[in-house]
């Protein structure tokens, strides 16, 4: 069932107001509003083609939205100029749906990246923190190996671990266990939860995959295409069991596995 | 094990009775195989309805409600009322959903837009792209003035890497054009110049063309096509797997990480290129020189070198770097401007090396005009 209490907020992770958001020019939501608290694990769901990966694309900052904002840890993001933008980019992470690994790069050299143009620790330091993140996703021992020498899952695990690498206070997870097989996609649920419980960071994932929702989600939005909008915001099991939106109910017990 | 049975082939018979016309349908009715028109199967005759009957029908699929729809859309046509209550519930329902699917017009007619509308977004489309030139052009500049100022950031292996690639792995081809380029230009000189007896001075015409042009610009051409080519497929390739995506998420300007070794790799590898390709040019002027006109190696080096000064060489350089520079530039852009997919990539690429050869002739014009009022 749902997770821990989540560690006592001071103010919300990240604050959404009046977002409007645009896919190739079509209007796809309107007056998205909602937050998230420090150290939840937030999830967007609803069914395909609704917007959930594109309201996160607009979340981080990968598409400008037409009307609304977006404030993180308190400091607003959407109206920020350039050099508050990139202070604001180091302290989240996202995992995309492919991980997104620099195909020319090594494993090591992919999470060592950001701690190279980010900080100023020596070369041996940063060697020794991105063996150490890509240890703890279950990657030792594959520092040397490129992107295209290693399978879908081990790809995601190594995306994680790049996302981790500057101790992000969010991390973005986009549709996390998309294309992998039921064990090791529930391995990434166990990771994912293991990052919260250890960092406190706050999470947010864009899912339709019932069995991580009920396993991880402390809170979670739930969007509708013809609504262009939220349909339905609360905890997964209240929501599953009580809530007057019958799409919201329809989505949320179809899965056999419900409540594991 | 008895043998499978042969497909029978789609049949129609229509039987005239008292009160219409009864159209029995036999056979299997399989899309990928021939079907009976209804046209053929009702001839000339007006019946005062139409009785449609499966009974003797085996195998069917999408091919036997093509035919009943057909026969249905007849009946509407002619005012002649058409029951299909002898057809199996499921097929009916069927035949409903294939009506009600009918393509709309919207899908098979172009949609149009009006002059106007037509005008403001291509103009719309010119600032934008004139927007993002602008903007890549700046954020190379910027990065050009980091290289300067923090040269231990520069990611140094990367441009490397790609000097490695569009310099030295390019000396095969850019050797065999070069050379061909140079017997060309000779043989064409000496068909001349023999005439007047002005055979020496074939060295004179290849030496000054291969330095001050065709060295530069095959080059670049070379270049163009292969190495702007291959900065958009691989920043397209990396525009569709999210990688580009990932930079901006943690706050690395792609243009930075990606445009700017590439730009300093070709800066730096085109005058070289081009100076070998001036040598190896005068090489091949050289070879028909000696074979068809006769004259020796060293009298072919000696006239090279009271010809060709340093002018005409550092003239030459000075267009290959800027060639080499935009060829880069087409590339990059291209390549970042990619729309996520296969075919994305593919226009990226193919855009790239066009806009690039586009922009070397259109440079090299320009050069000419300039070296000219300068006198050099």
């Amino acid at each position: 069932m749902s997770a821990a209490v989540p560690t006592p907020a001071t103010g919300p992770a990240i604050e959404v107001q009046g977002l409007e958001c645009a896919y190739d020019e079509r209007v796809v939501l309107k007056d998205v509003s909602f937050s998230v608290r420090r150290g939840e694990i937030f999830f967007i769901i609803g069914g395909s083609g609704c917007g959930k990966t594109t309201l996160l694309r607009h979340l981080v900052g990968l598409r400008v939205p037409l009307r609304g904002s977006v404030r993180f840890l308190g400091r607003p993001f959407t109206d920020a100029d350039a050099g508050q933008r990139r202070e604001q980019l180091k302290t989240f992470g996202m995992l995309f749906q492919g991980g997104a690994l620099w195909s020319s790069l090594t494993l090591l050299e992919n999470v060592a990246l950001p701690l190279e143009e980010h900080t100023a620790l020596s070369r041996k330091e940063i060697a020794a923190l991105a063996a150490f993140r890509l240890s703890q996703v279950g990657l030792g021992g594959f520092e040397g190996y490129y992107p295209s020498e290693i399978s879908g899952g081990m790809r995601k695990r190594a995306g994680l671990a790049r996302a981790l690498a500057l101790d992000p206070a969010i991390v973005f997870f986009d549709e996390p266990s998309a294309g992998l097989d039921p064990v090791t996609s529930r391995h990434m649920d166990e990771l994912i939860r293991g990052v919260r419980d250890t960092f406190g960071t706050t999470i947010v994932i864009v899912s339709h995959e019932l069995r991580s929702i009920f396993a991880l989600a402390d809170r979670l939005i739930m969007l509708d295409r013809e609504a262009q909008g939220i349909i339905a915001e609360g905890r997964p099991a209240e929501l599953a069991a009580a809530s007057p939106d019958p799409r919201v109910r329809e989505f949320l017990t179809l899965s056999p596995v419900h409540g594991t | 094990m008895p043998p499978a049975p042969e497909p029978s082939a789609a049949r129609v018979t229509a039987q005239a009775t008292a009160d219409g016309l009864d159209v029995a349908l036999a056979g299997d009715w399989q899309v990928a195989g021939p079907r009976p028109a209804w046209r053929e199967a009702v001839g000339e005759s007006r019946p005062a309805r139409v009785r449609l009957g499966m009974d003797g029908v085996g195998l069917w699929d999408s091919s036997l409600l093509l035919f009943l729809a057909e026969a249905e859309a007849w009946s509407r046509s002619e005012g002649i009322p058409c029951d299909t209550g002898a057809l199996p519930e499921k097929v009916r329902t069927l035949l409903a959903q294939l009506e009600a699917a009918s393509v709309p017009r919207a899908a098979l007619v172009p949609h149009e837009e009006s002059f106007f509308a037509a005008v403001g977004l291509a103009t719309h489309n010119v600032v934008n792209q004139g927007r993002e030139i602008v903007h890549f052009v700046g954020e190379c500049t910027l990065g050009l003035v980091q290289l300067v100022r923090r040269p231990g950031k520069f990611r140094w292996r990367d441009c490397f890497d790609q000097m490695q690639q569009c310099g030295a792995m390019a000396l095969p081809i850019v050797s065999l054009i070069s050379v061909l380029v140079g017997l060309t230009l000779a043989y064409q000189a000496a068909v001349e110049l023999r005439q007047f007896g002005a055979d020496i001075y074939v060295a004179d015409l290849v030496g000054i063309s291969i330095v001050r042009e065709m060295g530069p610009m095959m080059t670049a051409v070379i270049i163009a096509g292969r190495t702007g080519a291959a900065f958009a497929a691989t920043i397209g390739n990396m525009r569709a797997n999210e990688e580009i995506d990932a930079l901006e998420t943690l706050g690395i300007s792609p243009v930075q990480f990606l445009a700017v070794p590439r730009l300093v790799a070709l800066g730096v590898m085109m005058p070289l290129l081009a100076f070998y390709s001036n040598a190896v040019g005068i090489l091949g002027g050289m070879i028909v020189a000696r074979g068809i006109l006769q004259i020796p190696p060293s009298a072919y080096w000696i006239e090279t070198q009271s010809i060709v000064d340093l002018h005409d060489i550092t003239t030459g350089l000075i267009k290959a770097t800027t060639f080499g520079l935009l060829v880069g530039f087409a590339g990059c852009l291209c390549g970042l401007r990619a729309e996520p997919s296969a075919a994305g990539v593919g226009r990226a690429t193919t855009s790239a090396v066009v806009t690039a050869l586009l922009l070397i002739i259109v440079a090299d014009a320009l050069f000419a005009v300039i070296f000219n009022l300068l006198h050099v």
